[in-house]
């Protein structure tokens, strides 16, 4: 049994090492530079992540080539979490003890989003979520160490549900992926269209497994319900599935659809000539923006890359430049200084002017609405309107009731 | 009425696609008892190389061509891996192939993403195929009938296949009793490899005739390979009517379940498997498995415990690995505390694996329960820190006296797959029951007293926890209990007749693994400070099963090492390296190859057989052996 002892001994001994030089050589960290910590699926998710990791990466370098923050040098270190929140929680634990970044960044799932989120809070570390969705990070689970990049589930159900509002269609059925983000999406989207059509019944659901939609029969389990609209939530290779299968069985022909995140680059284009024709969803139109703003960064971004930017590609641009923005307007790396500049901070993006409001930390960037079409055999948005996210945030009183108070 | 038939159909549909993967598994399982994990990577890899040859071969003959050929190229490669990696592990302990197995899977996956890239990708449709006729107002999409047909058509050619030539009745022949089948002087080596040839091919036939329907992306092969063994599991091993079976139920019972649950597809397939296994314990089709011929190893050389000096050496490194504070960053400490947690766990498994010869597929089922029994006693009773640990795994005890009840009534494989059941139907619990569980968001806040708050005192800790499980395990393994496990595990009829009650000491080994196991999830949850379904998912139990058989399922401690080498591995390569997946992938195919018997089980065969004489000195047993030649 002697040399079980020797094998455990050999690799503690060899992980004893490896944690002496990692020690050594963040001890060694240049004072001239700043460090942000960056965790997102990479591994898991690299449809999405791999534009936003480009996004970011674009802006460092702007970030940088504009002299940096205050004259010190962004420097972003960048993790994988697997999809896994254990996974993400340590990663956290690396950058925040062994890489001494002043903030963390990042994230992708809500539930990842969440947990990193709740560290922060343990460990009192700054965190900008950038891109999780869940209602939860800001409002019942939010805290003062976390902010919010993107428009949120709510935001975006507000914006799909004025739009609803407005179609003739009074039977309505839904079918989303079985978990939090789908079920949130569902019943926001169903509470604001009640509210404002109270003539809208609401006549079937569908909740296949994410991932795993079996799509014949859930196509026809919802066809059975005999809607005038349907409310869409599947988004990546369900979402193909799901097209497929209704374009096939000519489920939505003569009906309304609307649907979240659709018009997203990411979930839109391997759609390719079976887009479906008129759907009213949200999404990142590039082709189609006509802002200075927008000019500048679509042509930074193609100069660089040569390749489109998708919507992952703002949300990493848009998260490095804001967590660059509080860091200079608080010029220290202090985290309650940090929190103090980010709450009410004002800045560019290629969305247009955006902040961080104080009451629950959700950034205004928006989001647009247009309709689905396919144009050269490509799936587009036509008729898009940017929708401003300040016009969508729940409501100050509503913040004041879910958020715990800190 | 139209409606309801045109649901059966589309159920059939689904059917086809399941029951052709599901088929090739059935068929190498049986005969070359690989539990082959790569089943589904091979499917995805149809499905992507189908979609770049039909997107450059054009017209009806181009797009059939192209499936085919596609399904041809990756049985080509499925050749190529059993010749190469396969062949040299057969003889390793039951099991071990599986490591390979899920190695590969983790290359192929980031693979497909390095060659394909990382969007979603839509095939084409088929020529001819692409819309629905009316059936009294219903559609049926004609690329469906063509499934429909070919599922029954796929399963009459095996049928005769099996049955009108020679090499069909060897597989037969094999699939009963392989060693016999080889005794009687069949070439084993070609009878294996066109076996898993025949099984990659009808894999890669069902992922390349899905791109028509599906988008093709990297996470296909995850997606499908656990239905795929719950199908095979349900039918019968080895039973390939039973998988279409198996598939057409599967299938049938979602398609017309969701009509009146909505949300009964996540837990649907893992339910019908709990239920006809625990009513028919060889599946629909399955006859029971002719008691497996033990790899002598274990009978000819028993365990025995720690020497003195063993013993010293065993404190000597606790010492050691108590010292890392001193030296080591907060960070080596929190992966530290995470290696010890995770030492626990594999051990727990390991025990039941190793010592009672019960491998579980579901172990994370216990350490999750672990980790929602102190977030609940932490968040919703408020209990202090100390409690909780004390508690909290008590719901993973629970769950290992209800569930290890039915789970010890089977064996083998199908014991393996009740406990996955079960795992799926506490995962699905914890991730559907949103008003208690938080549903996948998970419960927050569950942070450490801050007596131990720091990573040196949690450290500290954690290691105390893990050396006193590890000692108490040890000292189980040579108990009367002990060798009254060894014995239902070598022998259950003999161990009968002594009178050794074997259900009940399988049971009780059930619930003690299983308590540890919840142990290690009680101090996990505090060391993550968050609990989700995760810590009860599928990964975690694939996670534990590799550590112990990277570790040696033929040793008593081997899963020590195994935990520490896996887990210290995937953290610093995730950390540190893009393509993670790749790495550790091949990383343990090249483990695999080089200690075919777990790492801690080919150095334990080396010191035997005297090889290495470095060990030899001191080793009584290696002396022994070595007499005994």
């Amino acid at each position: 049994m002697r040399r079980q002892g020797g094998l455990l001994g050999i690799v503690l001994a060899g992980l004893t090492a490896a944690a002496m030089t990692s020690s050594a050589t963040t001890a060694a960290f240049a004072q001239d530079e700043i460090k942000i910590g960056e965790i997102n699926s990479y591994s898991a998710l690299p449809s999405f992540t791999e534009p936003y990791r480009k996004g970011w990466q674009l802006a460092v370098e702007e970030v940088n080539a504009a002299g940096g923050i205050n004259g010190k040098k962004l420097v972003v270190v960048s993790k994988d979490d697997g999809g896994k929140p254990a996974d993400a929680v340590t990663a956290a634990n690396e950058l925040v003890s062994s890489e001494k970044v002043v903030m963390l960044t990042g994230t992708f799932f809500s539930h990842i989003g969440l947990a990193v989120s709740d560290f922060a809070k343990q460990k009192k570390v700054f965190f900008l979520a950038a891109e999780p969705l869940t209602d939860a990070i800001t409002m019942s689970k939010g805290n003062r160490y976390t902010f919010r990049l993107r428009p949120s589930n709510y935001m975006q159900a507000a914006m799909l549900a004025d739009e609803a509002a407005k179609l003739p269609a009074k039977r309505w059925a839904t079918v989303a992926p079985n978990y939090e983000y789908g079920q949130s999406a569902v019943a926001v989207f169903k509470a604001l269209l009640s509210k404002k059509r109270p003539d809208i019944q609401w006549v079937g659901e569908q909740w296949p497994p994410q991932g795993k939609i079996d799509a014949g029969p859930v196509v026809q389990a919802l066809a059975a319900t005999n809607p005038e609209a349907i409310l869409n939530v599947e988004f990546g290779p369900d979402l193909v599935k799901f097209v497929r299968e209704g374009n096939t069985r000519g489920l939505f022909k003569g009906k309304s659809v609307v649907s979240f995140l659709t018009g997203e680059p990411e979930y839109l284009d391997p759609l390719k000539d079976e887009t479906p024709n008129g759907w009213i969803v949200t999404g990142y139109p590039w082709y189609d923006i006509k802002s200075a703003d927008h000019d500048k960064f679509l042509k930074a971004y193609q100069a660089k890359f040569n390749d489109y930017p998708r919507l992952g590609s703002i949300v990493g641009y848009g998260t490095i430049k804001a967590a660059a923005a509080i860091l200079a307007k608080a010029n220290s790396t202090d985290t309650d200084k940090l929190i103090e500049a980010a709450e009410g901070i004002k800045l560019g993006s290629p969305f247009g002017e955006i902040t961080f409001r104080k009451s629950d930390h959700q950034a205004t960037l928006g989001a647009y609405v247009g309709k689905t079409a396919v144009k050269d055999g490509k799936g587009v948005m036509v008729e898009s309107v940017y929708r401003d996210g300040k016009d969508f945030l729940p409501s100050e009183e509503d913040v004041a009731k879910e958020r715990p108070k800190d | 009425m139209s409606f309801y038939v045109v649901q059966f159909l589309s159920g059939l549909a689904s059917a086809a696609a399941l029951f052709l993967v599901a088929s090739g598994l059935s068929i190498i399982f049986g005969v070359t008892r690989i539990v082959n994990f790569a089943h589904g990577a091979f499917y995805m890899l149809g499905a992507y190389v189908a979609f770049s040859l039909t997107e450059r071969l054009s017209g009806a003959l181009g797009f059939w061509g192209g499936i085919v050929s596609a399904a041809v190229i990756v049985a080509l490669i499925g050749v190529l891996v059993e010749m190469l990696l396969l062949r040299r592990i057969y003889r390793s302990p039951e099991l071990f192939q599986l490591l390979a197995t899920f190695g590969l899977t983790l290359m192929v996956e980031d693979l497909a993403v390095l060659i394909w890239g990382p969007d979603d990708l839509l095939g084409r449709r088929a020529p001819g195929l692409r819309g629905a006729f009316d059936f009294f107002g219903q559609a049926i999409p004609t690329y469906d009938v063509l499934l429909r047909v070919l599922g029954p058509v796929v399963l009459g050619a095996l049928w005769l296949l099996f049955h009108r030539t020679r090499w069909g009745v060897l597989v037969r022949a094999a699939t009963q009793d392989r060693d016999m089948v080889a005794a009687l002087g069949v070439n084993q080596k070609w009878l294996f490899t066109s076996v898993f040839a025949l099984g990659v091919f009808l894999a890669a036939l069902g992922g390349a005739l899905q791109i028509p329907r599906d988008a093709v992306n990297h996470t296909m092969d995850l997606r499908i390979i656990v239905d795929v063994f719950v199908v095979v599991v349900i039918g019968g091993l080895g039973s390939i009517t039973g998988a279409f079976v198996a598939a057409v139920l599967v299938s049938e019972l979602n398609a017309f379940g969701i009509l009146i649950f909505p949300k009964i597809s996540i837990i649907l397939v893992f339910l019908v498997m709990a239920v006809v296994l625990i009513v028919r314990p060889w599946g629909l089709f399955g006859k029971p498995e002719a008691a497996a011929r033990q790899t002598p190893g274990l009978a000819v050389q028993p365990w025995r415990p720690l020497s003195a000096q063993a013993r010293l050496a065993f404190v000597g490194v606790l010492i050691l690995a108590a010292a890392l504070p001193l030296l080591g960053s907060n960070y080596a400490l929190i992966v530290g505390a995470e290696i010890a947690i995770f030492v626990i766990f594999a051990v727990s498994l390991h025990f039941l694996m190793s010592v009672g010869g019960m491998a579980s597929f579901g172990h994370a089922a216990y350490f999750g329960l672990g980790a929602y029994g102190v977030a609940f006693l932490a968040k919703l009773a408020g209990l202090p820190m100390v409690a909780c640990l004390l508690l909290g795994p008590l719901l993973g005890l629970f769950g290992a006296i209800v569930f290890g009840w039915f789970a010890v009534q089977l064996s083998g494989v199908y014991f393996a797959m009740l406990t996955l059941a079960f795992a799926q139907i506490v995962w699905s619990i914890a991730f559907q029951w949103v008003d208690v569980t938080g549903g996948d968001n998970g419960i927050l806040g569950v942070w450490p007293a801050a007596l131990v708050a720091t990573p040196a005192r949690f450290y500290w800790l954690a290691l105390a926890i893990t050396a006193l499980s590890v000692v108490v395990m040890r000292v189980l393994v040579f108990s009367p209990f002990g060798y009254a496990l060894r014995a239902t595990r070598d022998s259950g009829l003999r161990s009968e007749a002594v009178g050794i009650n074997s259900k009940r000491i399988q049971w009780a080994a059930f619930v003690i693994a299983g308590t540890f196991a919840a142990l290690a999830g009680a101090l996990f949850a505090y060391l993550k400070g968050s609990v989700f379904p995760d810590n009860a998912g599928i990964a975690l139990s694939v996670d534990s099963l590799v550590m112990v058989l990277l570790g040696g399922v033929e040793t008593v401690s081997g899963a020590v090492v195994g935990a520490i080498v896996y887990k210290a591995l995937s953290i610093w390569l995730v950390s540190y390296t893009e393509l993670s997946k790749l790495v550790m992938g091949a990383v343990i195919v090249v483990l695999v190859v080089m200690f075919p018997k777990g790492i801690v089980g080919t150095f334990d065969g080396l010191i035997r057989s005297g090889k290495l004489s470095f060990f030899k000195r001191g080793s009584q047993r290696a002396t022994q052996a070595e007499g005994a030649e």
